[in-house]
């Protein structure tokens, strides 16, 4: 059975149980949305949101999609990123476990509940919308019943941070997981939030997942969305963000392995005096391939975008960046700018890089940019004329390149994570 | 300490340097000077590593061993050290992060434990005093925004860090105030002793008067066309090039 139909008939299977739990505006839409994926099928070159991705060869196995295996503490160490404390939650295969998880902060300032007991109205109004429509985010919409509501109550402050890892247990198979989060940061709340993903063993994963913030007024957020993958795990996530007025968030994507990665970000700032950065840094080398697809979709006025996107490409690594401005006819006074700036370390890797702005309102402030270059000679060559080797010599250019996206990260644990990353990258063991 | 024979080098096919003869011993100071053009700054390239420099013909030896065949950095860490006439600026590198990185690969490839984070501290505090360079540069990104002279200062006092075996420096007088000429070659000149070498670079008879060299040479359109000792500088200084360079247009012995 290929990926396709064992999806389909896996729908058959969770139907009934999905209906039961929820209300039926959730039920119509996942027959919507499994009815939409059994007709267009999974994206393919031809696909112009997909031109430069191939995911086909990723989804061209056989998948293992609901087994749940039973991991120690001792299996998932090795994942949990060096000092980073906080609310930790572990899925495994898509699956949160009790006992892998651990609550640090009081349940006043921290609702944390199965998906299917999303509040009400949230679900009704979000529930399996998107700003990315295609065949990943229809079929996560259809079989999500694996996923968590997370809520920051109004005017709470969450000082830790909420730290979700997705382990995949590839050791005996190949697996596809399907998480569906809902974050809601009420009024005036705050908080940070932490995704990672890892898979344990040789055979290959797949992630498809939508991550779903939502901020009410005067909210502010956090999301950091870490990638350290192994080489045989491929990953497709669409974080789709509301903001309603004067809210504040702020999203930084880091890409350091992986094998197939694509990223949407969707962020629609929907009441006015919103502001929404977004901030991403890969780090590509043997055949990795990441794509980072991004919309500010400005709908009200007097909002601020702000969007600095850095790559570093080795050996026959990929990239992609398609980044869009979306300024409606009514969001007068927007401020949006967009930048991606890449370093080709190698004559072998390439880069594909597109702003697209769409601008419908006339009183606006909008940029956009992009470069593609090299890493120059002649820092390289006074740094190593010190006696610095050429990998640490290009790992401290490279930190130094990625300087202002490290700069933006406020918890300290993942700073000092990414700067091992590079090192190791580079080939550096520190 | 360095010999260097019959050295050619090509730069995007054209020959700059044209067949390079030169010794230098253990303590011996030797200057080059040279009109404007005429390959100094590439000798001192091509000595450090640059591979931007093609090198058609003749040898390097350095402390017994095959210069040209190691890596810039490899050279480092064997003893050399190139004070640059442009130092670059690399804005998100901290001068003192750099330094550390520098100093413990060096003292790694001399079998020595990587210094501890006091003792580098210690250690910068100790080699700022020789050339007076202030302690708030080193908190800033390297070179960044740095003045002419401040650059020039900041070759120096790494040189002072990384100790070298034989230090190359080009034209590190030109920038530099009366009074920053005075300290950083005295700087230099304490960091002098009878197991290292210095090859300096420079337009002018003034520094050679702090910096006291053994030899001097005139480098002209890629060859040393005449050396001599510390009072061919002053010569020069009086009489500039026209007549070094008519006599190697005739041809004729100068
Ligand atoms: N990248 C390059 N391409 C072409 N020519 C070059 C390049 N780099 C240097 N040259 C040439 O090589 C020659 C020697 O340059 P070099 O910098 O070694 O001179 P110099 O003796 O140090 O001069 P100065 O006293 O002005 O510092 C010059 O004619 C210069 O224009
Ligand atoms: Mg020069």
């Amino acid at each position: 059975m290929d990926l396709k139909e064992l999806l389909l008939e896996n729908y058959k299977t969770v139907e009934q149980e999905l209906e039961g739990k929820n209300g039926s505006v959730v039920k119509e839409r996942r027959k919507e949305a499994i009815a939409t994926f059994e007709k267009i099928g999974f994206p393919t070159l031809k696909n112009e949101e997909w031109k430069y991705t191939n995911i086909s060869a990723a989804l061209k196995k056989e998948f293992s999609i609901e087994t749940i295996p039973a991991l120690t503490k001792a299996d998932i160490e090795q994942y949990l990123i060096k000092n980073l404390k906080g609310n930790i939650l572990v899925f495994v295969n898509g699956q949160l476990s009790q006992e892998l998880s651990k609550i640090i902060s009081p349940e006043s300032g921290l609702i944390i509940k199965p998906l299917a007991e999303t509040d009400a109205d949230v679900l009704e109004k979000y529930f399996g919308k998107s700003s990315t429509n295609d065949a990943f985010t229809y079929l996560n919409t259809a079989l999500s019943h694996q996923g968590t509501f997370i809520k920051i109550p109004k005017g709470k402050s969450l000082e830790e941070p909420v730290v979700l890892y997705f382990i995949s247990d590839a050791r005996k198979e190949n697996i596809f997981i399907q998480p569906h989060n809902i974050f809601l940061i009420e009024e005036n709340a705050e908080a940070k939030f932490v995704e990672s993903y890892h898979t344990i063993g040789k055979e290959s994963g797949f992630s498809n997942v939508i991550t779903q913030i939502i901020l009410r007024k005067d909210a502010r957020a956090e999301y950091y969305k870490i990638q350290n993958d192994s080489v045989t795990a491929s990953h497709v996530g669409t974080t789709q963000v509301y903001q309603e007025g004067k809210s504040n968030f702020s999203s930084t994507t880091v890409s350091l392995n992986g094998n197939i990665i694509r990223n949407n970000l969707n962020i629609v700032l929907n009441a006015e005096h919103s502001e929404a950065t977004m901030y991403g840094l890969y780090l590509l080398k043997g055949t990795q391939h990441v794509d980072n697809h991004t919309i500010a979709d400005h709908a009200k006025p007097n909002c601020f975008s702000n969007e600095l996107y850095k790559g570093i490409l080795n050996d026959k690594s990929t990239g992609v960046f398609n980044g869009k401005i979306f300024v409606k006819q009514d969001a007068q006074k927007t401020n949006a700018f967009q930048s991606n700036k890449n370093i080709l370390l190698s004559k072998d890797a390439t880069m594909n890089t597109k702003p697209q702005l769409e601008i419908f309102a006339d009183d606006v402030k909008c940029s956009h940019g992009a470069t593609i270059g090299q890493l120059d000679e002649e820092p390289l060559f006074y740094l190593r004329s010190r006696g610095i080797s050429e990998e640490k010599a290009k790992a401290l250019l490279v930190i130094a390149f990625a300087q202002d996206i490290i700069d933006h990260i406020k918890i300290e644990a993942l700073k000092e994570f990414l700067i091992r990353g590079i090192n190791q990258s580079l080939g550096n063991n520190f | 300490m360095l010999k260097i024979k019959n050295l050619r080098a090509n730069i995007d096919g054209k020959e700059i340097l044209k067949g390079i003869n030169l010794e230098v011993k253990p303590g011996e100071v030797h200057a080059i000077m040279g009109p404007n053009g005429s390959g100094k700054s590439t000798l001192a390239s091509v000595l450090a590593g640059r591979d931007e420099y093609e090198v058609t013909g003749g040898t390097v030896e350095f402390a017994g061993k095959d210069l040209l065949e190691m890596a810039p950095e490899e050279r480092a860490r064997e003893g050399i050290f190139l004070a640059f006439q442009y130092p670059v600026e690399i804005p998100g590198v901290s001068t003192t992060n750099f330094l550390k990185t520098a100093v413990n690969e060096i003292r790694q490839h001399r079998g020595l434990e990587p210094l501890d984070a006091v003792a580098f501290l210690n250690l910068m505090k100790e080699k700022s005093k020789l050339v007076e360079i202030d302690q708030s540069l080193l908190k800033r990104s390297l070179n960044e925004g740095f003045s002419g002279g401040e650059k020039k200062r900041n070759e120096i006092f790494q040189m002072a860090m990384l100790e070298p075996k034989l230090s190359i420096l080009d034209e590190t007088d030109s920038g530099l105030d009366i009074d920053a000429l005075r300290i950083v070659a005295n700087g230099v000149t304490k960091l002098k002793s009878r197991e290292n070498a210095t090859i300096v670079v420079t337009h002018y008879q003034r520094l050679l008067n702090y910096i006291v060299p053994d030899f001097v040479h005139v480098l002209y359109n890629g060859k040393i066309v005449k050396s001599g000792g510390k009072e061919l500088a002053l010569e020069l200084e009086e009489k500039g090039y026209d007549w070094i360079k008519s006599a190697v247009k005739e041809g004729s012995e100068i």
